[in-house]
């Protein structure tokens, strides 16, 4: 399975394009075992979500109109991380700073939005304790969104990492990493919304 | 195609664009078999998959640059390969514990029933 | 916030065992310390050992990590088997069962994750980038980060012994037994956050030696030229990257019930403790394979050399690991056949599992037909390789009976499944890291083990492995369950005396291997490897000096067959004289992945203990080292081509002088 792909490629490990591309495949396996994470949270809240204990049920708790919201902020921000990205090979890196400060004020609006919800909640007395189904909510959703947390702390040092250092092969592999990363976050959340939020209120 | 194979070079605007536009369309609709009560009850569940995934291999295609180009494959492979196993653990999962739930939770059985099943 | 649940009613003062043992470990901590003082050998080894990324040494690091968790592991064995020695018949044995259930929760913890896991770790940090032909690792710097995480992890077990407890749960601690309403003190959270943090460094290791397999072969080395141990290592990666976020995952949400009071696996508002047992073991079964493969690739490795013969079936043995390491995801449920699940589900998971001995059984036969008609030379490593295919294949047996789920329902939870796992993981991967260490010791230190002292220490292993769990097998049958402090069933008293006597012969086999290693440090010189082939090795490690330079290879060799290394000894192919050497490019040493595992340690103990204003300080210390880091930009250098060249001409004519 792994045969097709892979050639003997030590000769040109020293060199600085090698070495970036064997970097993002690496960071590419760490965020399978990512998904592996998230899947392992799918299939706790598979076997939970009806496990409400005589609490609230995801369709008295979610509102979809504020989740379509929530999900638009996601989406806007992988494409202002693509515009980003894609400044990248034209040098511009005012350009590349702008887009990748919308896209942390995107992503940070996005977890206000998150926190807002899961305060509402909790103080709605559907809180991660009142039952196994709102355990595996929280548990799954919450992990997205500590997930996207970290991932604006990643923004804010390659920010100014780009200010620093300019867009170097380095940096330039970094911003690769991140682009996946943030991307990834974004492929997660569709899974969120489709089956907890949109599947949880049918 | 080729050219776009590695996030960090050009002609990417275009391609952000186009994959933007796809998930927003997706997104709308998924909402919106939900929302708008015109697609038939047994229906919505799939249908909402079905955007879902769609929209999941939009994002991979035009976000995340995964595709069938020889320097693509290796990723798009490990991809290939974790997804299987999510689908084998997932759905094997759900299988043991729902087997052992209609064994041990009979939901549909009264007391009546389990004592005449004695 | 400042110290949370910690007092010092934690320090377990009334108990004299942990009390005695606190003391032994202090003088004996203060006596290394003191020696390390004396000799002035702080900077050697912060600069040389510590802060090290060279692959080598941090395999060393592992391995000497493991053997001493080894001996912690066996403490805490011997005191089980002397405890249900003695409380027969109404006695209560010296162990109360408080602290008894802890003892043989650590035990099963520290073998599986700081005994088991470190050495395989170790074994493949050595010898896989040197059988690929590659420099390094892939990534030098989260190599070592991996392996300090690891150490603290294990630290943190030790710390548990003095201060606070243990988790008294069994050491995959099914809930609800491990949730707070049933396990109230720490001893759960130092389990947690102790595998919390194992299990990362583990997963990066995966990570990356995964990458340094696919991408960083010698220029020729296709996939099939691969030699078997390093085969072994790849499929052991993929599982490692596998499962162990599942692992991951699932102590998170046991950690979420007991800290933030949720309800994933508790017994009210609807939490389901039967997802924990079925989550822990998607994890637990792929990792027995993540043991056991890397062992099977020692033996490949030692049974071809010592028998002087290629390895039979070279390409079923690749197959045949493959197939194990896909159908590893099919089995998981044999561990729990008897928790409900109807019958198709426990037959579909008993085939699956039946099927599986077959890749196993392909193994053995190879390696038997390795053997036939070879010039079979009797060496330690080889003992080991026997032993194993003996013991191995018994316990295979028995683990295809427990296969069966009627017949798991029969000895289910019982001694019988006890001996089983000793008998495959002691058999397996325990002979297997010992082959491995006396196979590759001159390799790593320019001498080998004394020959004597080996073979003394595997025959009280064997012997004392047979000794110690044949008589937990009838035990099985006649109805003992694991795990009991105590009973009054006076014909079981015999058995385990027996077994107690076995366990002390393992104790002189441990013993022995500690002697061992002792002579032959002594005996270095008489003992020395100056050719850096003294087995007739069949791999390319054995074609470098031993030690192996810092840089592994002074030329990067061109792979043209499987077995390189014999090939170019058959064919006479020896070094070109005046060769011209390059610079070569390595990384540099970084205290970064010591200092984050420092922090790491703080962050974990400060949330064992409930200590908020530490927790934070070791979870920001963390971060910001790891930040700090991304701002260094020498992170390497080039050894000049001048100094290369030096290097291997010492070693040219030490090997000349060596021949004289």
């Amino acid at each position: 399975m792994l045969h097709s792909t892979v050639q003997a490629s030590h000769h040109d490990a020293d060199h600085g394009h090698e070495k970036g591309a064997m970097a993002i495949t690496g960071f590419w396996i760490y965020l399978m075992t990512d998904c592996l994470i998230f899947a392992t949270l799918f299939a706790t809240f598979g076997v939970l979500s009806h496990a409400t204990a005589g609490g609230p049920t995801a369709g008295s708790l979610f509102d979809l109109n504020y989740v379509g919201l929530e999900t638009l902020l996601l989406l806007l921000s992988s494409f202002t991380f693509g515009l980003a990205i894609s400044g990248l090979s034209n040098e511009k890196k005012t350009s590349v700073i702008f887009w990748l400060f919308v896209t942390f004020l995107l992503g940070a609006s996005f977890i206000w939005m998150e926190i807002h919800e899961f305060v509402h909640l909790i103080a709605e007395n559907a809180g991660p304790d009142r039952s196994a189904f709102l355990s595996a909510y929280f548990g799954l959703v919450g992990t997205h969104g500590i997930h996207v947390t970290l991932g604006l702390l990643w923004l804010a040092v390659i920010i100014h990492q780009v200010l620093h250092f300019g867009l170097d092969a380095t940096i330039q592999r970094r911003l690769a990493c991140l682009s996946l990363f943030w991307h990834f976050l974004d492929l997660v959340w569709v899974c969120v919304f489709s089956i907890v939020y949109l599947g949880g209120v049918l | 195609m080729h050219k776009d194979a590695s996030p960090a070079t050009g002609h990417g605007v275009g391609r952000c664009i186009i994959g933007f536009g796809l998930s927003l369309v997706l997104t709308v609709l998924a909402f919106w078999s939900v929302m708008g009560h015109v697609v038939p009850h047994d229906m919505i569940m799939p249908a909402v998959i079905f955007f879902g995934v769609a929209q999941l291999l939009v994002q991979l295609y035009y976000f995340m640059h995964l595709g069938l180009a020889p320097e693509q494959r290796e990723n798009t492979v490990y991809l290939i390969l974790t997804v299987t196993l999510i689908v084998i653990i997932v759905g094997l999962s759900l299988w043991v514990m729902h087997n052992a739930d209609v064994n041990m939770m009979p939901r549909s059985m009264s007391v009546m029933d389990a004592v005449h099943r004695e | 916030m400042m110290f949370g649940k910690l007092t010092l009613d934690a320090i377990p003062l009334e108990q004299p065992i942990i009390v005695w043992t606190f003391a032994a470990v202090a003088i004996l901590g203060c006596a290394i310390l003191g020696l390390v003082s004396y000799y002035g050998k702080w900077k050697y080894l912060w600069s040389e050992w510590i802060t090290s990324v060279d692959h080598k040494k941090i395999g060393v690091m592992y391995i000497i990590f493991a053997l001493i968790m080894l001996l912690r592991g066996f403490a805490d064995a011997i005191m089980m088997r002397l405890q249900q020695s003695l409380a027969s018949a109404g006695s209560p044995g010296y162990l109360p069962p408080h602290h008894y259930d802890q003892i043989f929760t650590a035990h099963g913890t520290i073998m599986i994750f700081f005994m088991a896991t470190p050495f395989i770790l170790g074994l493949m940090n050595f010898v896989v980038p040197l059988q690929i032909g590659a420099r390094d690792v892939a990534y030098p710097f989260l190599n070592s980060l991996s392996f300090w995480l690891t150490v603290m992890g294990g630290t943190l077990v030790m710390m548990s012994l003095f201060v606070g407890d243990f988790a008294a749960v069994g050491w995959v601690a099914y809930p609800p037994l491990s949730e707070l309403g049933y396990s109230p003190t720490v001893g759960v959270d130092y389990y947690i956050w102790a595998l919390q943090l194992s299990g990362l460094g583990t997963t990066i290791s995966g990570i990356n030696f995964l990458m340094t397999i696919l991408k960083m072969r010698a220029p020729g080395m296709t996939l099939m030229k691969m030699p078997v141990f390093t085969w072994t290592a790849l499929i052991t990666n993929i599982l490692i990257v596998a499962i162990f976020p599942v692992l991951t995952a699932t102590l998170a949400l046991l950690t979420a019930d007991r800290y933030l009071g949720m309800h994933f696996f508790t017994n009210e508002l609807g939490g389901n403790a039967m997802m924990y047992i079925n989550l822990i073991w998607v994890w637990g079964h792929p990792e027995v394979y993540v043991l056991i493969l890397p062992a099977f690739g020692v033996f490949s490795e030692v049974v071809a050399t010592f028998s002087g013969k290629p390895l039979f079936g070279y390409k079923s043995m690749v197959y045949a690991t493959s197939a194990i390491g896909v159908m590893s995801f099919f089995v998981w449920l044999h561990h729990f056949f008897t928790m409900g699940s109807g019958a198709n589900v426990n037959a579909f998971f008993g085939i699956m599992t039946t099927l599986i001995s077959i890749p196993t059984g392909v193994k053995l036969f190879n390696w038997l037909f390795t053997m036939y008609r070879g010039r079979v030379r009797y060496h330690s490593s080889m003992l080991w390789s026997i032993g194993f295919m003996a013991t191995f294949a018994f316990g295979g047996m028995t683990g295809v009976m427990l296969a069966i789920p009627g017949v798991d329902f029969l000895v289910h939870n019982s001694l019988f499944l006890v001996a089983h796992f000793h008998n495959v993981i002691i058999g397996g991967t325990v002979f297997g890291v010992l082959a491995g260490m006396t196979f590759w010791f001159p390799k790593v230190f320019g001498f080998a083990l004394n020959e004597k002292w080996g073979k003394i220490a595997f025959w009280f292993w064997f012997s004392g492995y047979w000794l110690a769990w044949t008589p937990m097998y009838v035990l099985g049958f006649k109805g003992m369950t694991r795990r009991l402090n105590h009973f009054n069933q006076p014909d079981w008293q015999p058995y385990l005396t027996v077994a107690l006597i076995g366990a002390c012969l393992i104790a002189v086999g441990i013993v022995a291997i500690l002697i061992q290693i002792a002579v032959s440090i002594r005996d270095r010189k008489a003992n020395a490897d100056v050719t850096g082939d003294p087995w007739g090795g069949r791999s390319l490690e054995w074609s470098l000096p031993s030690p192996v330079p810092f840089y592994n290879f002074a030329r990067i060799p061109t792979i043209t067959s499987l077995e390189q290394h014999w090939d170019d000894k058959i064919n006479g192919v020896t070094a070109p004289e005046n060769v011209h050497y390059e610079d070569i490019h390595m990384p540099r040493n970084t205290a970064t992945g010591f200092v984050i595992s420092v922090f790491a340690l703080v962050l974990c103990f400060s949330l064992v203990w409930h200590m908020w204003i530490p927790a934070i300080i070791g979870f920001v210390g963390a971060i910001v080292s790891f930040i700090v880091r991304t701002y260094n930009t020498d992170v390497d250098y080039y050894v000049p081509a001048e100094e290369v060249a030096e290097i291997e001409s010492r070693h040219a004519s030490v090997v000349a002088g060596g021949q004289i």
